[in-house]
């Protein structure tokens, strides 16, 4: 009985994914360390502790670490409303949430020039109380938040949705408050999933370039993130230096994958069990 | 108890319920979502009525925006092609097969959901140059020109397709396969006539996902697209350039027909998905 291939056709599929992958995905990986590292360890060092490059760094690590926690309180909130209540409105309140992965990065930038920006809706205003947004570190930030903010909410929803509300129903009526049923019972079952959606929002919180590269202005030195940092460098031909820097990027990125997998096992353990729980 | 609550209690809960916090929830993810992202978007709309309808056409129909109109939507097009095929591919193979290296393999998928843009566009742009790694036994040229925004569109498609495709092909049922083995379809048959019209709607959406994603991709593309009006220019690029020359309402102009070409992805998406859930369903 044929439920299987026969081996020739298996291999050849087995080495069409893999030829294609190592074209498309693995030569590119390999591709950033190998130019990073080309003129050897000292120019790579230099690439990386040079002023610019390290104020491109601290304001990375500033813009994600105000965006990442807000997204983390907005996730929650979100996936608490919907998947313990039901109440009108919830599927347009789901497709909300989902916008942001649908609208070209780009834009993301311009909406906040066109409310921020001199010639916005505020921007006269602002100049007269010499506010800052655009062109500063609040538009960055709010340009991370705006491509980042499905990512936790998205992780939590369909486990939260899996498990019910049976627990703290049963919290409640033995007595518990809000907080205590959410710290107790509720953050226990989606520990991993919650971890999962900060290291996949911090990510792209860390590695955005479209929407930040808009309302940053790229004053060196002082609004330029590491991927914005890399572009200038690079259009200035200092490839290695730049490919110094992206190695930084890329090494986020192995970290991250390697964490997503180890948690996506755990979380595949939760969903397991709220589904035996649920039957 | 909390039909007392708030407003949204009142006014929205459909059933009772003795858990505390909607009001709470759903007031501060409302407030969250109006603030960044729907007041923000809604400046787009309201500043394209700065413009009479005539300019509005004509800033969105100038010969350099239609030129990159066509390439955006046609490269993008290409590249969830390219991904429909291969990403088939490597996700039956993911499902179906042993090989050393799988476990990798697997997690280097999400590679460019990981990898910043700006960094796979400078590798890419690295590779395909004509004295790169792969460039320079092309006979004819990558970077700088449409094909190599094509590959760059390719990249970033490629794991929507495997992520959306794995799920389905895992829940295929092993008894339909045997039932057809065992009224003598061949395994071709079995792969065309069963498997396939099973797996094909989630096919559909995860190569829809590619090609919407792609729609807006900048990062990656404007390194290795060399930007030269009218033949490697994306439409995302255009809205910035417009910007530079404190051309607001032309970027607004430019971003709003990106919009809807979004917002109709999404709608097809979601038909897309509701589809595969009641074929999934039916079986």
């Amino acid at each position: 009985m044929a439920t299987t291939e026969p081996a020739w056709v298996r291999w050849t599929l087995i080495g069409a994914a893999l030829a294609f992958m190592t074209l498309f995905l693995f030569v590119p990986l390999v591709t950033v360390f190998y130019e990073a590292l080309k003129k050897g360890w000292d120019v790579y060092v230099a690439a990386i502790v040079e002023p610019d490059a390290l104020s491109a760094v601290k304001l990375t690590l500033i813009a994600a670490g105000i965006s990442v926690p807000l997204n983390l309180a907005f996730g929650v909130a979100a996936a608490w409303a919907i998947t313990k209540f039901d109440f009108r409105g919830k599927n347009l309140l789901l497709t909300l949430i989902d916008l942001p992965f649908s609208v070209s990065p780009v834009i993301a930038g311009l909406i906040y020039v066109l409310v921020f920006g001199l010639q916005g809706w505020f921007g006269e205003w602002m100049r007269d109380h010499d506010l800052k947004i655009i062109f500063a570190l609040p538009g960055i930030v709010l340009a991370t938040v705006f491509v980042t903010f499905p990512f936790i909410a998205r992780e939590l929803i369909p486990l939260m949705q899996a498990q019910g509300i049976e627990q703290e129903e049963a919290a409640r009526v033995l007595g518990a408050g809000g907080w205590q049923i959410f710290w107790r019972v509720t953050l226990p079952n989606i520990k991993w999933a919650l971890l999962y959606g900060v290291i996949l929002c911090n990510a792209r919180a860390m590695g955005e370039f479209g929407a930040v590269s808009v309302v940053s202005g790229h004053i060196r030195g002082q609004t330029n993130t590491l991927p914005l940092h890399i572009e200038i460098v690079y259009n200035e031909y200092q490839f290695a230096a730049a490919f110094a820097v992206a190695s930084l990027l890329a090494s986020l990125a192995l970290v991250t994958l390697l964490l997503k997998y180890v948690i996506e096992q755990r979380v595949k353990g939760q969903q397991r069990q709220a589904s035996d729980r649920g039957g | 108890m909390s039909r007392t609550g708030g407003l949204f209690s009142r006014a929205l809960l459909r059933r009772h319920t003795v858990l505390p916090g909607f009001d709470l929830a759903l007031g501060f993810a409302l407030l969250y979502i109006s603030l960044i992202v729907l007041i923000p978007l809604s400046a787009v709309f309201l500043k394209t009525f700065t413009l009479s309808w005539a300019q509005f056409f004509d800033t969105v129909t100038t010969p350099r925006v239609v030129a990159s109109y066509r390439l955006t939507f046609g490269a993008s097009f290409a590249a969830a092609l390219l991904n429909a095929f291969f990403g088939l591919i490597v996700a039956w193979v993911l499902v179906r097969y042993r090989f050393p290296g799988k476990r990798v393999v697997d997690a280097l998928v999400d590679l460019p959901f990981a990898l910043p843009t700006a960094v796979a566009g400078i590798a890419l742009t690295a590779i395909y140059a004509q004295n790169g790694l792969i460039g320079q036994y092309l006979p004819f040229k990558v970077s700088y020109t449409p094909l190599g925004v094509w590959v760059a569109l390719v990249f970033i498609g490629l794991p929507f397709v495997v992520r959306t495709l794995q799920p389905v092909l895992e829940d295929v049922s092993r008894e339909l396969e045997e039932a057809a083995a065992t009224l003598g379809a061949s395994r071709w048959q079995t792969f065309s006539k069963v498997i396939f019209p099973i797996v094909a709607p989630a096919l559909l959406t995860g190569s829809a996902l590619a090609f919407a994603r792609a729609l807006g991709e900048y990062g990656s593309v404007i390194f290795i697209a060399g930007n030269m009006p009218m033949v490697s220019e994306i439409t995302p690029l255009l809205i910035i350039t417009k910007l530079e020359q404190y051309d607001y309402a032309g970027a607004t102009a430019i971003a709003v027909v990106m919009l809807v070409a979004s917002f109709v992805m999404l709608l097809a998406i979601n038909l897309l998905q509701a589809w595969a859930r009641k074929r999934q369903g039916g079986l």
